[in-house]
């Protein structure tokens, strides 16, 4: 009989983290094995199930199916396929990094800190892998409690206030969503995601239900304008909660709107692609200029964050095969490279106590191994080739260029800009060097220690191996993207190989419709 | 031959791992060692591959590995060797074998020679992927890695601000013609389906005619396609515009400024339109543009050179001017000519910057030729190869310059339309700055009275054999590779020397053949003009030597236009990084804070303040509270609606 993987995923954590309650709580060091060993038993969890994923079967597999709420239409209903198959196992690497990073940096209360990652992360498997809308809905919550302790608690000066937008964003967003939900399953009569994906809904009803997906969607991949929440949790979240929050939370947006608007929302998306093109491009030039205005190390790479899922949603809603596979790429390359710049804004922050970039500098002397760390996620960050970061980038450019050259170009300006603001950070921190007689002055610093090591040397390794053999992650994504309708049914009439018919993507974002969809909401901030 | 090409191609990369990331980074002679025969072995194995060109030419591409595949989108990591490559494969190797050497001899701090050499293996390499690309992704590979290590060999003394400041002004300057590049693969993948270069070449037909519209204008397609590749090819060979990284990149260790300007950045570019010469062929407007930017950054780059004070700049505005040349001869079709110049330039510009190295180097890093003077008979032999060097740059006959530069400026008069002979004009005149500036460098640093301080005059001694060596075999190549490879290059043999790797349409096709038949005072005008160029610098710089200052104050404002480099590192500081900096602050202070912040979501900004404030009379554990009753509400909400 085959295992039930995936309730073994979920389900693991969750018990594990209950488990951890009833351990005494000045146990510290118990309690943080306990949660480490919890974390990588996922882990393996998460590798034996990637293990028996079969490459070739572009469905949902290893599917469990239980009646859940009687006279309901709900289930439990769990399965995989080539889409979540990387966004559970970044939640499951990311975990035990976290518990690594977080050892000596969190100080106080360490066995609420254990429980709440524990729930975490089996909530954050849970939205990637349940089938049922409802049952997504709940997941999706359920992330924000844990998510909102741990910046609550263990954040910075300002946590409280970050903690609450964050939470209100986000619970905004998403009684909208819930809303949509509840009417998706009155019109269609089932709450099931398969079935809602094959079902056709009235031209008029899917704008609104769109409307509804997209205000949670969009406050959490963040998109521009809806973004602010994120520099302020970012910046008073600790180091756990940024990578977190930056390398799974985030995806959960793009996540949603590949399972829930593309594919069950066709019409919608095709007449909302204008809107999703005009805010794309201005995430990736707006949060590119924000990172290079930054003083704060943190909010450098949360703001950086911004203009890199700007290339994420317009991809999204590109319209090919190439575009979409390509944003897909990026979030699971943004997830694991801007986990690693936060977990190297974290390490520094445990030596220096501060995260202002004037403050740091001469790291290239003193900290030799962590500059060449930073170097190497900073370059990765900025797209070179041969790393994770190009793939996606270029794939996105290729398929946006197809549907519109105009905005190939407005996008394409994020890599100079890119380029601008990482190479200056890392100019300040690593290279400019104090003189001598200053450096002896200072309190001495420690390179990175082994435990430090051992989680950045994996993602080096992961970074390289997605830059260099992309197959082994694009694969499976495409499959499943080919198979699933997530590409507008008119695509195929837009391909364009013939010279003739060069001219036909531009219609669909003719420039008097891209400049259109915005301007309502830029009067409304010079109204205010 | 499989081997021979691996050989030649992968053999840096090892090295460069080995000693980058193994254990030889702290034993530096194996480092040294290791680097050094990593070299020695690509460069065996070019030769190799060169010779067989004479006898059993190849044309052939070899896959190595899938690297992915998305949609309608293939690439595979391949080496395609042709005659275009392997040419390329012996000039970055026999370059780069010889700064290796060098660098032994001219660094001076040996603790940091592992880091040193494993990058300039890493930067050979990343030129030898670019040049044995099959595709236009694994060339932009190549491309990008190319500018990372110039980055980080730029910066190499990062304890040096300056050195920093250059180091991100080449990566930012060079992304922005990357950007442009990028964008014409985009290009080619949507009109042509592939970006594979013989699928590429096989429907270069179907561009005529093809029309595109962008922005409400109709555009050619090629033309654009063309020019945006293009844009690329002026970020790496910093051609005018695009070129300001260039000058700035002098804060490197000389031996990188000799690897950049010889063999493996600047020449990228020229080798990419050399390469995508079928696709070229159709972008007549294109074309068209390229050489006159060409004869722009020729001209422009030398009237720079002749005002600089700093040795290694007239050198570095040398190489610019001397690009244009290459761009020049491409842009009028002639890409074996722009070749060839490619070649004989690599070894004499080569041996220039590493004879100026051994200047610098006797001189305890004094770069400034005002301090200079006087050094003729202390270093003779470096004397000897700036001599051998300056002949080979301004054409005299029997040197590699005679040769190649004469062919660009025939080509000019050959092709009678008004971009030919703006190039041909330019290039006589250009031929006569160039000697002009060249001989100015010599008089100065080597000629007339010392000017160096008596501290530092008294330990000048010439460069030892480990830097004297790599001098040699580059002068001799600049004396000869232009007489030996004349007949391949751009003679009869050509075509079918190079094969189907350079491609020129059939009605340009006898252009090659009619330069052999021009007038003789075509012939031998920028000969001429160079002679011009030398005496009068002999009369400027060695004779009347207040004549110089004279001429300058006489013609102040020109003087300081040269001087100050066309004032466009002042036009981009003003046009471009200050606004954008004062636009990032003004966007994230006042717009994101304000305005998106506190203003589009309506009040929320208001009521998480409201909310937070409420919240101070929660101490923090009972956050679990409030969190589990807010989620509980929520989850009231859904049971309730279910009902």
């Amino acid at each position: 009989m085959d295992w039930p993987i995936l309730s073994l995923l979920i389900g693991f954590p969750l018990v594990g983290g209950l488990l951890l309650m009833v351990l005494p709580s000045n146990e510290d060091r118990l309690i943080k094995i306990s949660t480490l060993w919890i974390s990588s038993v996922n882990l393996l969890l998460g590798a034996w199930m990637w293990w028996r994923f079969d490459t070739s079967n572009p469905g949902l597999q290893f599917v469990e199916r239980m009646p859940w709420i009687p006279n309901t239409p709900i289930e439990y209903s769990v399965g995989v396929d080539g889409i979540s198959l990387f966004f559970i196992l970044l939640a499951c690497v990311l975990t035990p990094i976290c518990v690594l990073a977080s050892w000596n940096s969190i100080k106080e209360k360490w066995k609420s800190f254990g429980v709440a990652f524990l729930l975490l992360e089996a909530s954050m498997i849970g939205t990637f892998s349940v089938q049922d809308s409802i049952l997504f809905y709940l997941f999706f919550e359920a992330v924000l409690i844990p998510m909102f302790m741990i910046i609550g608690i263990w954040g910075g000066k300002n946590r409280v206030y970050a903690a609450y937008k964050f939470f209100l964003y986000t619970l905004i967003g998403s009684v909208l969503m819930l809303i949509a939900i509840i009417v998706m399953w009155q019109v269609a009569g089932t709450t099931d995601i398969q079935k809602l994906q094959n079902f056709e809904f009235d031209e008029n009803l899917q704008i609104w239900l769109w409307l509804g997906f997209f205000a949670s969607f969009a406050v959490k991949t963040p998109m521009w304008p809806v973004h602010t929440w994120l520099p302020d949790a970012h910046v008073q979240a600790p180091t756990a909660g940024s990578v977190i929050l930056a390398g799974v939370l985030l995806k959960m947006g793009g996540y949603g709107f590949i399972r829930f608007s593309l594919p069950m929302l066709p019409e919608a998306s095709e007449f909302f692609t204008p809107l999703i093109y005009a805010l794309s491009a201005i995430a990736v030039v707006y949060g590119s200029f924000c990172a290079l205005a930054q003083d704060d190390f943190k909010k450098l790479v949360a703001y950086s964050s911004v203009a890199h899922m700007g290339f994420v949603t317009i991809g999204l809603f590109g319209g090919n095969t190439e575009a979409v596979t390509g944003a897909v790429y990026q979030m699971i390359s943004h997830g694991v490279v801007s986990a690693a710049l936060f977990l190297c804004v974290g390490a520094i922050y445990d030596r220096r106590h501060t995260r202002q970039i004037n403050e740091i500098d001469s790291l290239g002397k003193v900290m030799p191994r962590y500059a060449r760390y930073l170097v190497f996620f900073s370059l990765a960050s900025i797209g070179l080739p041969g790393t994770s970061g190009f793939i996606g980038e270029f794939l996105v450019l290729i398929g946006v260029w197809k549907s519109s050259p105009l905005f190939a170009i407005l996008i394409a300006s994020g890599m100079v800009l890119g380029a601008v603001y990482m190479l200056y950070l890392v100019q300040r921190v690593v290279f400019k060097t104090a003189n001598n007689a200053e450096l002896a002055n200072r309190r001495p610093i420690t390179d990175l220690s082994l435990r430090e090591i051992a989680y950045f040397v994996p993602l080096i390794w992961v970074t390289l191996w997605m830059g260099i053999f992309p197959s082994t992650f694009s694969k499976p994504v495409e499959q499943s993207i080919a198979s699933e309708q997530i590409i507008a049914k008119q695509i195929t009439a837009e391909q364009i190989t013939a010279p003739e018919q060069i001219t036909a993507p531009e219609q669909i974002t003719a420039p008097e419709q891209i400049t259109a969809p915005p301007a309502p909401s830029l009067q409304l901030t010079t109204t205010e | 031959m499989t081997t021979l090409s691996l050989l030649a191609v992968f053999s840096p990369f090892v090295a460069c791992l080995m000693v980058g990331f193994g254990a030889l980074y702290t034993r530096r002679r194996l480092a040294v060692a290791v680097t050094i025969a990593g070299m020695v072995a690509a460069t065996v194995a070019s030769y190799v591959l060169f010779l067989q060109q004479f006898t059993a030419p190849i044309e052939t591409t070899m896959p190595l590995l899938q690297w992915f595949h998305v949609g309608d989108f293939t690439l595979n990591w391949a080496l395609r060797l042709d005659t275009l490559s392997i040419v390329m494969f012996c000039v970055v190797n026999t370059v780069s074998l010889m700064v290796h050497v060098y660098s032994v001899g001219y660094m001076h701090h040996p603790e940091e020679l592992p880091r040193f050499m494993s990058y300039l293996s890493l930067f050979t390499f990343a030129m030898l992927m670019l040049v044995s690309a099959d595709n236009l992704v694994q060339l932009f590979f190549g491309w990008e890695g190319v500018g990372l290590a110039s980055y980080l060999l730029i910066g190499f003394w990062f304890q040096r601000d300056s050195a920093n400041k250059a180091a991100i002004k080449a990566f930012v300057v060079n992304r922005v013609g990357d950007v442009g590049f990028a964008l014409g693969i985009c290009f080619v993948f949507a009109f042509f389906g592939t970006v594979q270069f013989s699928e590429i070449f096989a429907q270069v037909e179907t561009l005529d005619g093809a029309k595109t519209t962008f922005l409400g204008i109709e555009w050619a397609v090629a033309d654009v396609m063309a020019m945006l590749l293009f844009i690329g090819a002026m970020g790496k060979s910093a051609q005018l515009g695009l070129h300001t990284w260039l000058p700035d990149a002098m804060e490197g260790p000389t031996p990188v400024s000799a690897l950049i300007h010889a063999a493996t950045m600047v020449t990228a570019g020229v080798f990419m339109v050399c390469r995508l010469s079928p696709l070229f062929e159709q972008a007549d407007v294109a074309r068209d543009i390229i050489t006159y930017i060409g004869a722009a950054t020729a001209l422009f780059a030398a009237t720079a050179a002749l005002v600089q004070n700093d040795i290694k700049r007239v050198i570095a505005y040398s190489t610019c001017s001397q690009l244009g040349y290459m761009f020049m001869a491409a842009g009028l079709s002639f890409y074996s000519v722009s070749i060839f110049h490619l070649t004989t330039h690599a070894f004499f510009k080569a041996l220039l910057f590493l004879s100026a190295g051994s200047v610098i180097h006797a001189l305890q890093d004094e770069q400034d030729m005002r301090k200079m003077g006087g050094l003729r008979s202390m270093i003779p032999l470096t004397y000897f190869m700036m001599w051998v060097g300056s002949l080979a740059l301004a054409g005299f006959p029997p040197f590699a310059g005679f040769y190649s530069k004469d062919a660009i400026i025939e080509a000019g008069y050959v092709v009678s339309n008004l971009p030919g002979t703006v190039g041909f004009y330019t290039g006589i005149f250009v031929a006569f700055l160039t000697a002009l500036y060249s001989w100015r460098l010599i008089y100065m640093t080597f000629h007339g009275d010392v000017r160096a301080s008596e501290k530092v005059f008294s330990h000048v001694n010439d460069a030892p054999l480990v830097m004297i060596i790599p001098l040699m075999v580059l002068a001799f190549g600049a004396v000869l590779s232009g007489v030996l490879l004349a007949d391949y290059f751009i003679g009869e043999s050509s075509h079918a020397f190079f094969g189907s790797s350079l491609f020129v349409a059939a009605e340009r096709a006898d252009l090659l053949e009619r330069i052999h038949h021009v007038p003789k005072w075509v012939k031998w005008s920028p000969v001429v003009a160079s002679a011009l160029g030398l005496i009068i610098a002999y009369m400027l710089y060695a004779r009347k030597t207040t004549m110089p200052q004279r001429i300058a104050t006489q013609f102040r404002p020109i003087y300081l236009f040269f001087l100050n480099k066309w004032y466009f590192d002042e036009l981009y500081d003003a046009v471009f990084v200050k606004p954008m900096k004062q636009f990032a602050k003004w966007i994230w202070q006042v717009f994101d804070t304000k305005i998106v912040d506190e203003g589009i979501p309506g009040t929320s900004s208001k009521t998480v303040a409201l909310a937070s404030r409420l919240s101070v009379y929660i101490q923090t554990g009972k956050l679990y509270h409030y969190a589990f009753a807010m989620v509980g509400g929520v989850l009231l909400l859904v049971f309730l609606l279910l009902q």
